[in-house]
């Protein structure tokens, strides 16, 4: 008997999963499907659940591929921008909160007030202060302006100094006596130890930057500097005629991280969970 | 031994036979921390201080180009005006719906997903996971296209196959907001079901033994064990979802972009872009950002005061 009701139980929430399951993934697959679409209809109706399979066509990417205008602009924008922003968040963030964790010196409760601080501001009250340091720094429309208030991150200071609390301090002393430098301790020993946390971070960093939309919209001004985002809301209107662009555009703003996302899992949920590591 | 290896320690020795003063100050473990965190300390300055400092400068000020003068409160005494009244209000529905949803739903199926009763448990967290990866601005795209006004578009075909009429899904208060909530609710599910799960591997094991032993059933083991050790995790995701709430923007620009019909999708953010960029009144917009800032200060701490995370942890 109480076999019997568990296993009905058991049945229930498998099924209740699947379901869920579907609707989280349902409008990544309507996207998919979309994008095969010719795109006057969609324009016209919107994304159906019904559709004609035999109007599939991989017209709305050959289009894309030779009359993609700014597009590609706009992803090359991207993936200069996330690639940049990665590598410099990473390098600096590491090297404080490497410093934060492992080295005794005046002030180092200061500076990790100073990262709680940044961690508790809205960004948007630094917003208009910001693009006015911007303009007057004859920076509006770089990559610059965009990457530079990201270069040193908050969440990975933090991130780093908790995963960089936990190595072995014993390494560092005996590498001394061996007498290396201290930055040579920092980059060819302690670094390469923080590598796991490096992944995590640099999915949080290089998400944030690929997805981020607020800022660069502000500080971006021209069509050819737009990245993905802010290119493809432009296409957004209804009287659009761009929307072969939009949907093959969008499919290929998201696969990538898919994909990275299959093979990097671990990583992905790491980064995206960083705010649940305990102070 | 050899001459070769000789020739490689004398190499490695050189260095040290003659100390270059500046290295050896720069390399000492007093200096060295400095260095480290020198470019954090900039940017923290630059980047994080001075604007932090200058926007509640600025909302004191009326800034119009070559032109800066103090104009006292009166940034503020304008913005309680009936349009940001209506972004307050909308963007407080917005937070305790989501707040709601996004704490309570993901406390359940976190719970349901650790249990014994579900199989393919990767896959399900996995699938409900990836909502997160997509940019809100492609996934809000994708659900403007599928809640569409046509009798087309996917939540209309529904409706109608239930026999309902189709709705204007973007033009009524009751329903732009239904997908702003919706657009957040779906995006960040998977994301708060792993900080529960990650809160579940917290709850001793032997507990729901003991509880077993005295005849608990499963609604009272979950009451009286699973809730009481997930509380810190629930401060925490409630905590950043109000923040996160009170910060919104992309999820109404994605339906709307600069205007909603009778403002029925402007939040604190829009309101703030809306003046503080497009009309570039840069006091005023500085202004709703103080105001904002303020707000999420009082509504975490009053949150934080009533789960009692101030109050002392007895172990």
């Amino acid at each position: 008997m109480k076999k019997k009701k568990s296993s009905l139980a058991a049945w229930i929430t498998n099924l209740a999963f699947v379901i869920l399951s579907f609707i989280a993934l349902f409008p990544i697959i309507s996207l998919l499907i979309s994008s095969l679409r010719p795109s006057s209809e969609l324009m016209r109706n919107g994304i159906s659940i019904t559709f004609d399979p035999s109007s599939i066509s991989l017209d709305n990417y050959t289009y894309i591929f030779t009359q993609g205008g700014n597009y590609w602009s706009w992803f090359t924008n991207s993936l200069v921008i996330s690639a940049v922003t990665i590598v410099l968040s990473l390098f600096f963030s590491s090297m404080v909160g490497y410093a934060l964790a492992l080295y005794d010196f005046k002030g180092r409760n200061l500076i990790f007030g100073f990262v709680l601080f940044i961690l508790m501001v809205p960004f948007e009250i630094l917003m208009l202060p910001l693009f006015q340091l911007m303009i007057s720094m004859n920076l509006i429309n770089t990559y610059t302006a965009v990457i530079l208030p990201a270069v040193v991150a908050p969440v990975a200071v933090f991130f780093f100094r908790q995963y960089a609390v936990g190595l072995p301090k014993e390494l560092m002393d005996s590498a001394r006596i061996d007498g290396a430098t201290e930055y040579g301790i920092f980059f060819k020993i302690m670094l390469p130890l923080m590598a796991p946390s490096m992944a995590a971070m640099a999915i949080l960093q290089g998400l944030g930057s690929w997805n981020n939309f607020l800022w660069p919209l502000i500080v971006l001004r021209s069509n050819d500097m737009f990245t993905l985002p802010i290119g493809l809301a432009t296409l957004l209107t209804p009287y659009g005629n761009n929307y072969d662009i939009l949907i093959a555009g969008s499919v290929m703003t998201i696969v990538p991280i898919i994909i990275l996302f299959i093979f990097f899992q671990r990583y992905f949920v790491a980064g995206l969970t960083v705010g649940g590591v305990k102070g | 031994m050899l001459p070769a290896s000789r020739v490689r320690t004398q190499e490695l020795a050189e260095p040290v036979k003659e100390p270059n003063k500046l290295f050896k100050f720069l390399n000492s473990k007093k200096v060295v921390p400095y260095i480290f965190v020198s470019p954090f300390i900039l940017s923290f300055l630059v980047f994080s201080l001075y604007p932090s400092i200058k926007a509640i400068i600025m909302s004191f000020q009326s800034v119009l180009p070559g032109q800066i003068t103090f104009i006292g409160l009166s940034n503020y005494s304008r913005v309680f005006n009936p349009t940001f009244y209506k972004a307050l209000s909308n963007t407080t529905i917005y937070v305790i719906f989501t707040v709601l949803i996004l704490t309570i739903i993901p406390i359940i199926l976190a719970v349901l997903l650790d249990s014994k009763l579900v199989k393919f448990k990767t896959i399900f967290r996995a699938s409900l996971f990836v909502p997160a990866l997509a940019s809100t601005i492609v996934s809000g795209m994708v659900f403007r296209l599928m809640f569409g006004e046509t009798d087309t578009a996917a939540a209309n075909q529904i409706l109608n196959w239930l026999g309902m009429d189709s709705v204007d899904w973007r033009y009524n208060a009751w329903s732009g907001m239904f997908l702003m909530v919706l657009l957040c609710c779906w995006k960040w599910m998977g994301v708060n079901i792993l900080y529960f799960l990650a809160g579940l591997q917290n709850v001793p094991k032997e507990l729901y033994e003991a509880a077993e032993i005295d005849g608990a059933t499963t609604m009272k083991k979950f009451l009286y064990v699973t809730l009481p050790f997930l509380k810190p995790v629930t401060i925490f995701v409630a905590t950043i979802s109000v923040i996160a709430g009170f910060r919104m923007f992309e999820e109404s620009f994605v339906f709307w972009e600069a205007g909603s019909p009778g403002n029925i999708g402007l939040t604190v953010v829009g309101y703030l872009y809306q003046q503080g960029i497009q009309q570039n009144d840069m006091g005023f917009g500085a202004a709703i950002g103080v105001i904002l800032m303020l707000i999420i200060f009082i509504v975490s701490f009053i949150q934080l005061i009533l789960t009692g995370a101030f109050k002392k942890e007895d172990a």
